[in-house]
C-alpha cells in the first residue's frame, strides 16, 4: 500500500463525502415530491375537484413519526457512547414505529374509502388519486428507511467486526429526520389545500 | 474522510506492496475479469463501459434514422432487404406507418437519453471528474457501479421493447397522453409502452446515482489546492450536468408514477372523458393531458442542458489546449453556465405555446426563454477570443471543438426564432423545430463528444486514434450535418409538419421530393461515416499508435499528471498538490506551465 500513502490530512475535510451525497439525494426527492405537490395545485385549479376532509388517524401517524425521529436521535447518542445494547433496543423501536407509521396511514386510506372516497381505480376523482400517490411514495420512503435500519442493526450483531464508525448510522439518521419532515411537509400541504 | 478510506472501504483490494511499474498497475489489486470489466468500481473503466454501452445506442439509433429517412426520402420506391431485418414492419420492402412512427420515437428517445446523456456525461463526468479534480476515485464507488448497471438494464428493457409483437411505443420520445396512457390508442401504446416507461424508470434511477456521486465527488474530493476557481472549466460544466440532472429527473419520475397510475390503475390525472373509435368514450373524468407536459418539460428543458454542458466544458478545455492560450474569460464562462442551470428551469412552457397557455404567461415565458441568448452569446464569444491569433493544433479533437461552437451559433440563432410564441404559432412541431435541435443539441453535443473522445483517448487506452480517418470523419461529418439540417429550415417555412409519414400525398409538399431525397442520401453517408469512426476506435484499443509521454498533447491538466496507463487508484504516491487554475498556457514565454507547478515569486496567481 506504499503508494496509496495518505494525502488525507491534504484534504479538506469538512463534510464526510457519503453524508454530503445524501444531502444532496434528500434535495431530489424534495423536488420529486415538489413535481407531485405543484402538479397537485396546478389540477386542483382546473374543477372537477372532489373536498374531503383528511382521516383523523393521519394524526396518530404524525405523532407515530415524530416519536420515531426523537427514538433514532437518542439511538444515535447511544451508539456514540459506544452502549450497543441500548442503541440495538433504540433502533429497534424505531423501525417499529415506522412500521406503525405506514400501517396507520393504510388505516387512514382505508377510513377514506368507508366514507365514499375512492382513491385509485375507475371512477376516482384526482384529489383523492393525488393523496394515495402522493402518500404512497412517502411510505415507500419510509419502508425504504426501515430497511436500511434493519441493515445497521444486523451490522451492530455482527461479531466479525467491531465497527464504531458513526457516519452510517448518523447517514442512516440524517434520513430519517428527512422524511420525518416531509410527512409533515405534506400532511400542512393537504391541511391547507382541502379547507 | 479521505480518498484511500473510500476507496480502501470498496470492494477492491490494494493490498500490493512493491512495483511502481507505470504501466501496469492494474495487476497491483488482483482483479479477475469480473471485477475488472464487468461488475468494476474504477471509474475509468465504469467510463468506457458508459462509452462503448453509449455507441451500441448511438449505431442503433442512427440506424432507426437512416431507415425512416429512406421512407421520407424514397416513399415510392421499395426496398426489398427491409423485409428481410424488420420482417412484418417493412412488407414488401415498404416501412409501415406503425414501424415508421416507432422507429422515430425509439430514435428520439435512445439518442436523447441513451446516447447524449448516459453516453456524454456517464463517459465524460466518470472520466474526467476524479483525474481532474485530483481524487482517488468517485465519493462513492460502489453507487457508480450501480449507475452503469442500472442503465444497463434500462438498455435491456428498451431493447427488449423493440421485439414484442405490438412493437415499440410510437407516441413520440415524449411520451404524451393520451398516446401513452392508452394501450387502445396504437398497437405501440400496448407493451410497448410499459417496457419503455420501465426502461425510463430504470435510466432516472441511474442518472440520480451517477448525478448525487459526480457532485459529492467535485465538492468534497479535491486535492490539496484545488480550489473551485482553479477547476477546469469542464469540472464546472459537469458539475452543473449533475444538479440539473439531480433536481429535474425526481420531476420527470413524478409524472411517469402518475403516468402508469393512469395506464393500470384507472386513475385520471391526464385522462379524461375522451372519445376513441372502436372503444367509446372513456370513464375517465376530469384529466389533463397538459399537466403531464408541465411535468415532462420541468426535465425535458433542463435536460438539453445535461446535454450541451458537458460538451460545452469539454469544447472549452480542449480550445484553450490546442490554441495554445487561456481560455478567454475563465469566470464569465463560469457565470455564464450557471445562468444557463439556473434559466434551464425557468422556461419549459415555451414548449408549450400552442396548448393554449395563457398568451400572459407566454410572454413571461418568452423573455427568460431569450435570457438565455445572453449567457450564450458570452461564451460564444470567449471561445471565438480564445482561438483569435491562438497558435492553433489542429488535432481532430480541435477540429471537433470548432465544429461545435460553428454547430452552437447555427443551432441557436433559430432558438430566438422559436423562443419567441409569436413566431413559433406557425413553426411549432416543423422541419424548422427539427433543425434547430438537433443543429444545436443533437449534432453539437455529439461533436462535443467526438472532441472529448479523440482527446481522451489516450488516457483511455494509452494509444492514439488515427489522425488520416479522425480528419475524414470530421469533415464529412461537419459537411454532412449542415447539408442535411440546414434545407429543413425552410421546409420548415414552409409549414412541413415533423412526424408525418408519407409528404407525397400532400400537394403543398410535393415541391420538396428532391429536397428530402437529397437529405436521406447525405443522412446515409453520414450514418456510414459514424461507423468508420466506430473502426477507427475500437482498431486504435489494440493496434493504435501508442503514448510514449505522459502529457501528449502539452496540457496542464491532472489527468496527464497519472501514469499513461493508470491504475485504480490513479496516482503512484501521492496526489499533487494544485498550484494554479488549468490554463496557464503561453505565459511569460513558457508554452504551457501545468497546474502543479509551484507559482514562481515573479508571477501573478490566479
Amino acid at each position: 500500500m506504499v503508494y496509496m500513502t495518505t494525502v488525507s490530512n491534504n484534504q479538506r475535510n469538512r463534510i464526510h463525502p457519503h453524508k454530503f451525497t445524501m444531502w444532496v439525494a434528500m434535495g431530489s426527492i424534495v423536488m420529486m415530491f415538489a413535481g407531485l405537490t405543484s402538479a397537485y395545485i396546478v389540477r386542483s385549479n382546473q374543477g372537477n375537484w372532489l373536498e374531503f376532509n383528511l382521516p383523523v388517524v393521519f394524526w396518530y401517524s404524525t405523532l407515530v413519526i415524530l416519536c420515531s425521529s426523537l427514538f433514532i436521535h437518542l439511538s444515535v447518542k447511544a451508539f456514540k457512547a459506544r452502549e450497543m445494547q441500548r442503541y440495538r433496543l433504540l433502533i429497534t423501536i424505531t423501525m417499529a414505529l415506522g412500521l406503525l407509521f405506514s400501517v396507520l396511514q393504510f388505516v387512514g386510506f382505508s377510513d377514506l374509502k368507508t366514507h365514499g372516497v375512492q382513491l385509485l381505480g375507475v371512477g376516482s376523482n384526482p384529489a383523492a388519486s393525488f393523496l394515495a400517490i402522493i402518500c404512497g411514495l412517502h411510505i415507500l420512503h419510509v419502508l425504504g428507511g426501515v430497511v436500511v435500519l434493519m441493515i445497521i442493526f444486523l451490522r451492530a450483531y455482527s461479531n466479525k467486526s467491531k465497527n464504531y464508525n458513526p457516519v452510517p448510522v448518523e447517514i442512516v439518521a440524517t434520513y430519517w429526520h428527512f422524511v420525518d419532515i416531509l410527512w409533515i411537509y405534506l400532511f400542512i400541504f393537504f391541511s391547507i389545500i382541502h379547507t | 474522510m479521505s480518498n484511500e478510506a473510500i476507496l480502501h472501504s470498496s470492494v477492491v483490494a490494494h493490498d500490493h506492496h512493491d512495483s511502481h511499474d507505470d504501466t501496469h498497475h492494474e495487476h497491483h489489486h488482483h482483479e479477475t475479469f469480473i471485477t475488472k470489466y464487468v461488475f468494476s468500481q474504477d471509474h475509468k473503466m465504469i467510463a468506457k463501459q458508459f462509452l462503448i454501452t453509449g455507441m451500441f445506442w448511438a449505431v442503433l439509433g442512427g440506424f432507426m434514422s437512416v431507415l425512416f429517412r429512406l421512407q421520407l426520402g424514397y416513399p415510392d420506391s421499395t426496398f426489398p432487404w427491409l423485409e428481410d431485418i424488420i420482417g412484418k414492419w417493412g412488407k414488401g420492402g415498404h416501412i409501415s406507418a406503425e414501424a415508421y412512427y416507432a422507429l422515430v420515437t425509439t430514435h428520439g428517445t435512445v439518442l436523447v437519453f441513451f446516447v447524449l446523456t448516459a453516453g456524454l456525461s456517464g463517459t465524460f463526468a466518470n472520466l474526467l471528474i476524479p483525474l481532474q479534480v485530483g481524487a482517488r476515485d468517485m465519493a462513492s464507488p460502489f453507487m457508480n457501479m450501480l449507475s452503469y448497471w442500472f442503465f444497463f438494464l434500462a438498455g435491456l428493457v428498451m431493447l427488449s421493447s423493440i421485439f414484442v409483437e405490438t412493437g415499440p411505443f410510437s407516441g413520440g420520445w415524449t411520451a404524451y397522453p393520451p398516446l401513452s396512457a392508452l394501450g387502445s390508442a396504437s398497437p405501440g401504446s400496448k407493451t410497448g409502452m410499459d417496457l419503455w416507461i420501465i426502461a425510463m424508470a430504470l435510466f432516472v434511477v441511474s442518472s440520480l446515482l451517477g448525478g448525487l456521486n459526480y457532485i459529492a465527488t467535485i465538492l468534497n474530493m479535491r486535492t490539496k489546492g484545488m480550489s473551485m476557481t482553479r477547476l477546469p472549466l469542464t469540472i464546472w460544466a459537469l458539475f452543473f450536468t449533475a444538479v440539473l440532472g439531480v433536481l429535474s429527473f425526481p420531476v420527470l419520475l413524478s409524472g411517469f408514477i402518475l403516468l402508469i397510475f393512469d395506464r393500470n390503475f384507472g386513475t385520471s390525472f391526464y385522462l379524461s372523458d375522451i372519445f376513441v373509435s372502436s372503444v367509446g368514450a372513456l370513464p375517465n373524468e376530469g384529466g389533463s393531458a397538459i399537466l403531464f407536459q408541465h411535468l415532462f418539460w420541468f426535465l425535458g428543458h433542463p435536460e438539453v442542458y445535461i446535454i450541451l454542458l458537458p460538451a460545452m466544458g469539454m469544447v472549452s478545455e480542449i480550445l484553450s489546449t490546442n490554441a495554445r492560450k487561456p481560455i478567454f474569460g475563465y469566470m464569465a464562462m463560469v457565470g455564464s453556465m450557471f445562468a444557463i442551470a439556473i434559466l434551464a428551469f425557468l422556461v419549459w412552457a415555451h414548449h408549450m405555446f400552442v396548448t393554449g397557455l395563457n398568451p400572459f404567461l407566454g410572454s413571461i415565458f418568452v423573455l427568460l426563454t431569450l435570457l438565455i441568448a445572453v449567457p450564450s452569446a458570452i461564451k460564444v464569444f470567449n471561445w471565438i477570443t480564445t482561438l483569435w491569433r491562438g497558435n492553433i493544433r489542429f488535432t481532430p479533437a480541435m477540429l471537433f471543438a470548432i465544429g461545435f461552437v460553428s454547430l452552437f451559433i447555427s443551432g441557436g440563432l433559430t432558438g430566438i426564432w422559436l423562443g419567441n410564441s409569436a413566431i413559433d404559432i406557425h413553426l411549432h412541431d416543423t422541419y424548422f423545430v427539427i433543425a434547430h435541435f438537433h443543429i444545436v443539441m443533437g449534432v453539437a453535443s455529439m461533436f462535443g463528444m467526438f472532441a472529448g473522445i479523440y482527446h481522451w483517448f489516450p488516457k483511455m487506452y494509452g494509444r492514439y486514434l488515427n489522425n488520416n480517418l479522425g480528419y475524414i470523419h470530421f469533415w464529412l461529418t461537419m459537411i454532412g450535418a449542415y447539408l442535411i439540417f440546414w434545407p429543413m429550415h425552410y421546409q420548415g417555412f414552409a409549414g412541413m409538419p415533423r412526424r408525418y409519414y408519407d409528404f407525397s400525398v400532400w400537394e403543398s409538399f410535393k415541391q420538396f421530393a428532391d429536397l428530402n431525397r437529397f437529405i436521406s442520401t447525405v443522412a446515409t453517408i453520414v450514418f456510414f461515416v459514424q461507423i468508420m469512426f466506430l473502426f477507427n476506435f475500437f482498431y486504435s484499443i489494440f493496434k493504435g499508435r501508442k503514448v510514449t509521454s505522459t502529457n501528449p498533447w502539452s496540457s496542464n491538466t491532472l489527468e496527464w499528471t497519472t501514469p499513461i496507463n493508470p491504475g485504480h487508484g490513479n496516482w503512484v504516491g501521492e496526489i499533487p498538490e494544485v498550484h494554479r487554475w488549468a490554463y496557464d498556457y503561453g505565459k511569460d514565454g513558457k508554452d504551457f506551465i501545468p497546474q502543479t507547478t509551484p507559482v514562481g515569486d515573479d508571477e501573478s496567481v490566479h
